[in-house]
């Protein structure tokens, strides 16, 4: 029912405003996320701690949240997931909101503008977005650490990623851009250098980091659904007795 | 005597209690053959008071300080025990609140509600509904995200276009040179406060009025006219218990929408929570699309269509007020949509294709053919206040009948 | 209208049900409420048992460490200090600490784990004043804990004497020692 309520939706309220920038985006490939698959969220917990959180934060979140959701001890949370160390030097308690120690003046002297804090970006940018984006990155000779994006031009992040991806270029083709104009366009990527992931574990790898992102976003998503069929039952059943004492009321009026 | 009568008569001696059940509830008799469309008063009703509650609850963890308020909304949806829930409920019922407004507001429309003798009612109503767009302006700012904060400067730099004083109108309210903190502080006070003072006024006051003429009904007869021996209306039931039992089934088919929205889908698609709002606000990067939220945009849309910019904010304001003088541009003598003439009809449809029409243009980036078509439907909104005082004057009305059809 | 065939027990009956299940509901509703004042993620966060080094306190001295908000004091007492327990229980209103808030391995006459450290919270039982540490033994004064703002008395080991306003003892928190020299306050130990 679930399912079929936010697909009626969909078709009457068009989703509004998930930038996209309006322009086109390679690559453009959907993507769907099992919310009842921890593991996937589990690896890309992984992911996202050795790659994500030594520049962004995820700073509403803690650690502890994190584990008890995703079925991880505080123990184990402790032992691999957390790097950061808290303002005595000592390592950042898994109670904690999950900061960064690099500062933003730093970041914004090394990359142009702060990394933003990833705890909300499933909801401003949308999990389609996110899934494109980290398979976007390209060589790019006129950027400054070395790499493009299809998804986001002109992107002040390096690819982080690259270890597990490899490098590729962009093949770009002219277009028409619809007003008599031309525009160029990405029409594929061609593989330079191996990273120690195939393409397929590294779509695989990007899909576990986005669900676990989509998690970070709305940790109390689950909670609220099965909250609200339970909202949905009860209310159903006092419609059914508020519905029969209304008409045995009118039975005076008709 | 029992124990219980004993105590209402002690309470009556001193106050007004039993007397105020009667005239409001037990005795208020409404005419009986309310449909569909008188539930969306009570639920409105409802809806404030959810809002209120809900309202209450989030002040006791929210921050209005600028540098911590976007967090401490983050803290209230993660941190604290059930805290998502209660602000779901609060950002749901806003745009709830504009649903059963707007539908209410309509029922007036369809019916003659504004009618003589009730104009202060509409006028009341029409108050409610401006404190309303003032209370829900204000609150939209609080989660101090981008479209929080976008939206208000485009908001608040409307009164720029009033010459000579508008700069210094729009510096005054927002306190600083640019939207921030004291602007949000200030909001914030207005938004928990005054605003809600003035609108729970304003709801009794509009009440008090409709149960001292009495309520319309769909035939939009006075049912005040056949009495019986004892002087009450042939045609009218007591609210209580009969349209308290039936508003109940009312609240919880309501309740039942509300909760698929707040449990299944808060944000509706960008309409009711937008995507651009979980980023903190910036005021160096305007996000790539602002729109106001839904219920806010056919009136942005009237501002949009015209291409200047006091005569836009003059035009969006000139929607609003005209609402006020609704009962006034309607001529006519009969009240309700089944005895008025075709051309009524026909002016209805097309107020409401515009102002849907406005609404659904407003929250969409602009084009040339957007621009083309909102400037349709701003002459359909006007049209109908202006169409409605020259069709009234001598429409071809179909006989209302002396007792209410069922 | 009519009232003719009012099935009144039905009317009764409907009533009541739709009254007692919407009361039901009301509750349920209230219960999100109420629980949003309890202590938050980040309150309990802030609440965490926390660390202390106890490897640099000399005997005799003090240290105070904050756990959740309030002053837990650490104190290292020399042999002079531990001489006065035995000595000081007629002067005391609850020696064996049987009305006092001990977890069970404190509930000794040391009220600690360790003789030597005692671990407790500074905070006065009477109405909540912060005592001072008055470790210097007199002929009027055997050594012990202080309360300002209404004068109650209290020995090295935190127990209250009688005749003063503070009704027990002060409160042990629940503690335990990770190594010899650190020990966390806020979880209970194996004791």
């Amino acid at each position: 029912m679930k399912k079929s309520l936010i697909l009626l939706a969909g078709v009457l309220f068009p989703v509004m405003g998930w930038a996209s920038g309006g322009g086109a985006m390679y690559p453009n490939d959907d993507i769907s996320i099992d919310w009842s698959d921890k593991a996937a969220m589990q690896r890309g917990a992984a992911l996202f701690s050795n790659y994500c959180l030594s520049c962004h934060s995820a700073g509403y979140s803690r650690y502890n949240r994190v584990g008890k959701d995703l079925g991880i001890s505080d123990e184990l949370m402790s032992e691999n997931l957390i790097f950061t160390t808290d303002k005595y030097g000592e390592k950042t308690k898994v109670g904690s909101l999950m900061k960064v120690n690099m500062t933003g003046e730093y970041a914004e002297q090394a990359f142009g503008t702060a990394p933003p804090d990833l705890s909300l970006i499933a909801r401003s940018r949308g999990t389609h977005w996110l899934y494109n984006y980290l398979r976007g990155f390209y060589l790019d000779d006129t950027r400054p650490m070395g790499v493009n994006n299809g998804v986001f031009p002109a992107v002040g992040m390096p690819h982080v990623l690259a270890e597990l991806e490899g490098l590729k270029t962009a093949k770009k083709e002219m277009q028409d851009d619809g007003h008599g104009g031309q525009h160029e366009v990405i029409v594929g990527f061609e593989q330079v250098t191996q990273g120690s992931m195939t393409a397929e574990e590294y779509d695989q790898a990007v899909k576990d980091l986005v669900a676990f992102l989509d998690y970070l976003a709305e940790p109390y998503k689950e909670t609220r659904q099965n909250v609200g069929t339970g909202v949905l039952i009860f209310l159903f059943f006092f419609l059914i007795l508020a519905y029969l004492l209304k008409k045995e009321y009118w039975k005076d009026v008709h | 005597m029992s124990k219980s009568s004993d105590l209402m008569g002690w309470i009556d001696a001193r106050f007004p209690l039993t007397k105020m059940w009667e005239e409001h509830l037990s005795k208020y008799y409404a005419p009986k053959n309310f449909n569909f469309w008188y539930f969306f008063g009570s639920l409105a009703l409802l809806v404030l008071v959810i809002q209120i509650v809900t309202g209450i609850f989030l002040t006791m963890q929210y921050k209005p300080d600028g540098a911590t308020a976007f967090a401490s909304v983050e803290y209230i949806m993660r941190d604290v025990d059930w805290g998502w829930l209660i602000r779901y409920l609060h950002s749901t019922g806003a745009s709830a609140f504009f649903i059963v407004v707007y539908l209410h507001m309509f029922r007036g429309l369809m019916y003659g509600s504004y009618q003589k003798p009730r104009e202060l009612i509409w006028l009341f109503g029409m108050f409610i509904f401006l404190a309303l767009m003032a209370e829900a302006f204000m609150g939209y700012l609080l989660p101090w995200g981008q479209m929080s904060y976008w939206g208000a400067q485009v908001i608040i730099s409307l009164f720029g276009a009033i010459p000579v004083i508008g700069d210094d109108i729009t510096l005054w309210i927002r306190g600083d040179f640019v939207i921030s903190d004291a602007t949000l502080n200030r909001f914030f006070a207005l938004h928990v406060i005054a605003v809600p003072l003035i609108l729970i006024m304003l709801v009794v006051m509009h009440i008090l009025a409709l149960h001292e003429v009495g309520s319309n009904n769909p035939d939009g007869i006075d049912i005040k006219k056949n009495k019986d021996e004892n002087g009450i209306p042939l045609d009218g039931i007591p609210f209580h218990p009969y349209y308290s039992v039936k508003d109940i089934v009312g609240v919880v088919v309501f309740l039942m929408l509300f909760s698929v929205v707040v449990f299944f889908m808060p944000e509706m698609n960008g309409y009711f929570l937008e995507h651009a709002n979980f980023v903190p606000a910036n005021p160096f990067k305007t996000p790539e699309h602002i729109a106001p939220v839904w219920y806010f945009t056919p009136f942005y849309a009237i501002l949009r269509a015209v291409p200047d910019k006091l005569i836009g904010v003059i035009g969006m304001f000139a929607a609003i007020i005209v609402l006020f003088l609704l009962p006034w541009f309607d001529r006519g003598k009969v009240r309700s949509i089944r005895y008025r003439s075709g051309a009524f009809k026909g002016l209805l449809i097309m107020f409401i294709i515009s102002f849907i029409g406005l609404g659904y243009l407003g929250a969409l980036p602009a084009t040339e053919g957007r621009t083309l078509f909102a400037r349709i439907f701003t002459i359909g909104y006007f049209g109908y206040f202006i169409g409605l005082w020259f069709i009234s004057k001598n429409e071809k009305t179909k006989p209302v009948p002396e007792r209410v059809t069922s | 209208m009519s009232s003719e065939g009012i099935d009144n027990s039905r009317r009764r009956f409907l009533t009541a049900a739709t009254t007692v299940v919407g009361g039901a509901g009301v509750v349920a509703v209230a219960v999100p409420f109420l629980s949003s004042w309890n202590p938050s993620a980040r309150a309990q966060s802030a609440g965490a048992p926390v660390e202390a080094d106890i490897s640099k306190l000399e005997p005799g001295q003090q240290i105070i460490v904050k756990w959740r908000g309030k002053p837990v004091w650490i104190v290292r007492r020399d042999e002079e200090a531990l001489a006065t327990l035995p000595k000081i229980v007629p002067e005391l209103r609850d020696p064996g600490s049987d009305e006092s808030i001990q977890p069970p391995y404190a509930k000794n006459e040391y009220r600690s784990i360790k003789p030597e450290y005692l671990i407790v919270i500074g905070i006065c039982t009477h109405l909540g004043c912060s005592p001072s540490y008055r470790p210097e033994i007199t002929a009027d004064w055997m050594g012990g804990f202080f309360c300002p703002c209404h004068g109650s008395k209290f020995d090295f080991a935190g127990r209250v004497h009688s005749g003063v306003p503070a009704p027990t003892n002060l409160v042990i928190p629940p503690h335990r020692y990770v190594s010899e020299s650190v020990v966390l306050i806020g979880e209970d130990g194996e004791a």
